[in-house]
């Protein structure tokens, strides 16, 4: 009885779904094809409907998720618990004994600074410590200059270049430079040291290929992080190993697909002084397919004869490098950075730069002020062959008389390192720390006697990572810049007193 | 170290130094008294023509006197017919004894003088009315989320179209393009052995999309970007690819720039203070903060920002990108959190980016999706190891400027002490534009600054100047001096831009000319909710709180953008279209920015724009749930309304939701009473 009603019940329904079936367009094609293809093989039948199948429950799959599989499932009061138990650590480490001497040591200025700086204890000091070779932040037209700026412009452009932060004055200055250096275009930044960490992954992606120099400094290896790209080292200036690791990229690469390469160097390296050979690194990167980045920040203003960098002095055309960047805020007392290059390197940075796009811009007065000492240096370059006399004048001093230490740096570069000779190092045992104390001594000595110098600093290694990953560090070095405001007596007097004062700390250490 | 003050004008002339002097000494009784002590600085910092021959006493008398008048009364009787003289500029007011009648001094000015004043006022307006001030604070007890309204479907499925005619043709071009015109494509092929530079695809965008509308973004302008703007006409011959200026240029009203203090100034206090720190400084200090870059001007403006924000301690650096992406290295690392907004700033990302710890995301100013992430991660732990994390850390901004939304920064606080997080917000655009004394959202919501571990801003936006800061306890800040990239090996700020800061901080305390600082902080803050109700009664779609100086209006439709910005300039306005990848695909939008030179007849002027181009291109499509209705009639309060509407099972939102669609001089007429009760 039941039995039968629940039959005619199902006749019903299939006999309402059959002809609601027939209703929808489309159904008899179907219906067709599958009485067809029956027929003909109903192998293939069996075989697209377990594929149709497949395809409806991969479809109402959840998402595969790597991440679900790890997780721990928890109650709302396991998880209470928890977040209860959980102690963070606190924010920041305490501090190190070196990083308290640091902090207490760091020396304050009052008053302009300049060739004689009066530090906040009074005393006044023989500045050798500021990137003011050619003292042009005591000219006073160039003070005029910006105040008139100032007066047109005010300060801050308040927005970034993309909205309504690009003044005349950026047009200006970006053209000055770009004509400096013989590029077609040139992009104004508003921090040198923000440039090249930004530069580089606005180029570089993942799956790119990055073969850079071992000793480049912080910003750039910043830059490099960011990129995500593939990265390649090669030992510091050492042509051969380049060609060596060009050669090695380019056979790994032969058979993949096509992606960027870049070499990056720095002009004078920021950690070790010295120079690098451009032609031999142009002739290697022509020959091996790869595009130049070329840190210039220390060497913009300072080599060649009218200041324009490496390729000045070296003799390159500045078109042969993709990327020039450079600073202003060194010895073109402005500040900001550019990077130099063809058009659409330089436009396509307008846009996906990070810290161009989306950071405001170079305040007009700093701005002009560069545009206006990029002028100076290409009108009197006498300057620079005033500072390079104060260079040999104190490298006498220091470079072959000193037992103790020697200069990484090449003979045209202001900023003159001192490491500790190899043999200081290792016949008094030094470590890494101990020569950064010890330097640190000899910094302090120094300005007790009246001049003021510097250490180079160490680059700080990310939280949390262990030695493997620390990757190369500079030697500890003393930092002694050049000035112009000097003359080669005053810088010759001040040598003599870093001299005596490496002589008096490393002796005194057993 | 001794606290100096950064006063550069010493030894200028003898009158300015025995100001100078005078300051010094009397620095104890400052923050006390000051509406008795300045009044000389304010005749020294005022904008009138110094050679002026008034005596300095009578002068000084007059505008303490009138000053004090115009405090006392509640709503001075202004009438309309005086509005439009510079009465109530105080600088402009000469030795009259008789602070009621202030115009009745008021000559014809000469024409270097009318110039000068024309000039001043370009770059920051007088204010019209006492009226037009208001005091930017968080009231009530629950900080709501705004209401988002959308738009009828019909707006966005033509978005939607749009975009993809666009799409199509921009690969229809290609097609053709690749084919026919090689040369103009070269840069997107592989060239002799190298790669492209910018990839086909990634480039897509900018080709075909972007390349449309450039003539709306980086406008090239000159002079100061205050209340007016000047921009370089420029003409493109190639589609956009390329544009030549013209030689001439268009003064426009200035809704675009971060001016939200009106500091943006080439005269005034702050200029000659600039001005004198060139003179006495120079203009750079050419080297890094731990080399011999750091000056007696950084130590003062460090001291200045951390009392002025209220922490113990502060560092500044030469940008506020730079800030960022070099304190998120060295705060958190390997084994650490960082839980990040998702519509967090870039300079954010890139820190966190380069600090190496975990970074997961919460949805925009979602405390709930907070909530669940900091459960799961606490409770979960480091992932494959299950290690408890060494730290969370969460970053948030105070405002978001492309959203007009502030953090809800009373739930994050509530939500920090359950969980145990540290908290890093990000001031830019807060920093001066929001709380009673400007002192940001902590100030805004009256919080104790001391519940945030971080408070970072930039120096950009406020004060007109460059750079950023870091506020927070002094052993962070002390280890941060150490460990911090940018204070290492980046140039630090230079003597003109610390001075500005310092001379903008000190205004806005009310260190010099007193009361200027408080006129400014409440300008922007009547004029922030001035234009905002204005816009929503209008009809318009716009994002953000209600006391947020950055008013996002919605556009949708991609053409709407560039057409917007056209009709806006040609009304002489400037103003921000952004559109996909900043903003999600459809909700292109146009961005307003008010800052505190604006006069309410700029205002005005700008919504009478708004109103006519929000007719042509149909742009008013707000549905009434996000504000912009009629006034709550009398004998009903707030409280009473939103009673009533959680009983009709609407809570939080308007009574009867009907679209508002003013009448332009409906708004005007009763904006300036409604901005000071709730927006509704
Ligand atoms: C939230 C936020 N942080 C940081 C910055 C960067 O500041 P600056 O322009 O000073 O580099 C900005 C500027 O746009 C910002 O909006």
């Amino acid at each position: 009885m039941d039995l039968h009603d629940a039959q005619s019940l199902v006749l019903r329904l299939i006999n309402d779904a059959n002809a609601q079936f027939q209703k929808v367009p489309g159904s008899a094609i179907l219906l067709r094809y599958i009485k067809s293809s029956y027929q003909d093989d109903p192998v293939r039948s069996a075989v697209e409907l377990f594929l149709f199948l497949f395809a409806v429950r991969y479809l109402l799959a959840p998402t595969y998720s790597t991440q679900k599989q790890k997780h721990v499932a928890l109650t709302e009061e396991e998880i209470d618990e928890l977040v209860d138990d959980w102690t963070p650590e606190p924010l920041v480490a305490s501090p190190t004994a070196f990083e308290e001497l640091e902090n207490e040591k760091r020396p304050v200025i009052v008053g302009p600074t300049g060739p004689k700086s009066k530090l906040s204890n009074g005393r006044t000091v023989t500045n050798l410590a500021s990137y003011n070779f050619y003292n042009f932040i005591a000219n006073e037209t160039l003070k005029e200059k910006a105040i008139q700026t100032l007066r047109t412009y005010g300060v801050g452009p308040c927005g970034p270049p993309g909205f309504y932060g690009t003044q005349d004055v950026h047009m200006k200055t970006e053209a000055d430079i770009a004509s400096h250096l013989g590029t077609p275009a040139c992009i104004l930044y508003a921090q040198a040291f923000s440039t090249i960490s930004s530069v580089i992954p606005s180029f570089s992606k993942r799956g790119d290929i990055i073969v850079a120099d071992k000793a480049v400094n912080y910003a750039v290896r910043k830059g490099i992080q960011i990129s995500r790209s593939t990265v390649r080292w090669y030992e510091h200036n050492d042509m051969e190993d380049l060609q060596r690791v060009l050669e090695k990229v380019t056979k790994e690469q032969a058979k993949k697909p096509l992606t960027r390469r870049f070499i990056i160097t720095e002009g004078l390296f920021e950690c070790v002084g010295d120079t690098v050979n451009l032609p031999k690194v142009i002739e290697l990167k022509l020959r091996y397919k790869f595009r130049l980045i070329l840190d210039e920040t220390w060497s913009y203003g300072v080599l060649g004869r009218t200041g324009r960098g490496v390729t000045e002095q070296q003799n390159v055309d500045a078109a042969e490098v993709d990327m020039i960047i450079g600073s202003l805020s060194g010895p073109l007392c402005a500040a900001g950075g550019f990077c130099a290059g063809t058009e659409e390197v330089v436009e396509h940075q307008r846009i996906s730069s990070a810290s161009y796009t989306y950071s405001a811009a170079l305040p007009a007065m700093l701005a002009t002020t560069a545009s206006e000492t990029i002028a100076l240096l290409q009108e009197n370059p006498d300057i620079m062959v005033q500072l390079r006399e104060n260079i040999k004048a104190m490298r006498g001093q220091l470079d072959p008389r000193s037992d103790w230490v020697k200069c990484t740096s090449s003979i045209d570069n202001p900023v003159m390192l001192l490491v500790l000779k190899a043999e200081v190092v290792a016949s008094k045992k030094l470590s890494i720390e101990d020569q950064e104390f010890l330097l640190q001594d000899v910094v302090d000595e120094c300005v007790a006697n009246g001049v003021l110098i510097t250490r180079l600093k160490s680059m700080p290694v990310a939280l949390g990572s262990g030695p493997s990953d620390q990757g190369w560090q500079p030697q500890p070095a003393l930092k002694v810049c050049i000035t112009t405001g000097l003359s080669k007596k005053e810088t010759e007097k001040a040598g003599i007193v870093i001299r005596h004062a490496i002589t008096k700390i490393v002796t005194r250490r057993k | 170290m001794p606290t100096r003050n950064i006063n550069p004008f010493t030894a200028s002339s003898p009158a300015i130094t025995s100001l100078d002097a005078m300051n010094e000494k009397k620095e104890p009784a400052r923050r006390s008294s000051f509406s008795k002590v300045n009044n000389k600085f304010s005749q020294l910092f005022s904008t009138s023509p110094k050679s002026k021959s008034n005596d300095a006493a009578t002068l000084q008398a007059a505008l303490v006197a009138q000053q004090h008048a115009l405090y006392n009364s509640p709503s001075p009787q202004i009438n309309s017919s005086t509005l439009s003289l510079p009465t109530i500029c105080l600088s402009t007011a000469t030795g009259e004894k008789s602070p009621m009648e202030p115009t009745t001094l008021f000559q014809p000015p000469s024409p270097t003088e009318a110039r000068r004043i024309a000039r001043q006022h370009a770059q920051f307006g007088p204010l019209g009315s006492q009226s037009h001030r208001y005091s930017s604070k968080f009231e009530g007890t629950e900080f709501a989320e705004p209401i988002e309204d959308e738009p009828p479907y019909y707006f966005l499925i033509t978005t939607y179209i749009s975009y993809l005619i666009l799409i199509v043709f921009g690969h229809v071009r290609d097609f053709f393009g690749k084919r026919f015109r090689q040369k103009h494509y070269r840069h997107l092929k592989e060239r002799d052995g190298y790669a492209p530079l910018n990839s086909d695809f990634d480039n897509f965008y900018t080709r075909r999309l972007k390349m449309r509308i450039n003539d709306c973004f980086s406008r090239p302008i000159t002079g100061v970007p205050g209340r007016f703007i000047t921009l370089l006409d420029r003409r493109s011959d190639n589609g956009n690819n390329t544009f030549k200026l013209t030689g001439t240029t268009t003064e426009t009203l200035n809704l675009s720039s971060y001016n939200y203090l009106g500091f943006a100034q080439s005269e005034g206090p702050c200029a000659d203070a600039t001005e004198q720190a060139v003179k006495k400084y120079g203009i750079s200090l050419a080297s890094p903060r731990a080399d011999s870059g750091t000056s007696e001007l950084a130590v003062e403006v460090e001291d200045l920002i951390a009392k002025f924000v209220g922490k113990p301690s502060a560092m500044v650096f030469s940008m506020g990108f730079v800030t960022n992406a070099t304190a998120f290295p060295a705060l958190v690392g390997k084994g650490c959190l960082m839980i990040s907004d998702e519509l967090n700033h870039s300079s954010i990302r890139f820190g966190a980016r380069l600090s190496g710890a975990m970074i997961e995301m919460f949805r925009h100013n979602d405390m709930r999706d907070l909530e669940r992430l900091l459960r799961e991660v606490i409770s979960q732990g480091q992932p494959r190891t299950h290690r408890p994390w060494k730290k969370i850390l969460v970053a948030v901004e105070g405002l978001y400027s492309m959203e007009g939304t502030m953090c809800n920064l009373p739930a994050l606080i509530e939500l920090k002490k359950k969980y145990k997080f540290n908290l890093f917000i990000d001031e830019a655009h807060s920093i001066g534009a929001l709380g009673p004394q400007g002192k940001g959202v902590c100030d805004y919501f009256g919080i104790d600054p001391a519940e945030v571990d971080i408070l970072m801003g930039t120096l950009t936006k406020s004060f007109g100047a460059n750079g950023g800061y870091i506020a927070a306890e002094k052993h962070i800040i002390d280890k941060l001096r150490v460990s911090n990239a940018a204070t290492l090996f980046a140039e630090s700020p230079t003597p003109p831009v610390l001075v500005q800061i310092a001379s903008a901080l000190r205004i806005i305390i009310g260190d010099i000319v007193p009361s200027q600082g408080e006129e400014r902080l409440q300008r922007l803050a009547f004029n922030s909710r001035y234009l905002r109700l204005g816009l929503k009664r209008l009809g318009f779609i716009v994002y953000g709180h209600d006391d947020s100086p950055i008013i996002p209006i919605m556009l949708y439709n991609p053409a709407k953008m560039p057409a917007f910005s056209h009709e806006m300039l040609k009304r002489k306005i400037s103003v921000v279209v952004v559109g996909y990848p900043a903003t999600p695909l459809v909700s292109s939008r146009a961005r307003f920015c008010v800052s505190a030179a604006h006069t309410k007849d700029d205002l005005d002027r700008m919504l009478a724009a708004c109103d006519e181009v929000g007719d042509l291109l149909q742009l008013k499509f707000s549905s009434g749930v996000a504000g912009g209705a009629e006034p709550i009639p009398e004998g009903i309060s707030s409280d009473m309304e939103k009673e009533y509407g959680r009983q009709a099972g609407r809570p939080g939102k308007a009574l009867i939701a009907t679209p508002p669609r003013w009448r332009l001089e409906d708004v005007l007429k009763r904006g300036v009473e409604d901005v000071k009760v709730p927006l509704r």
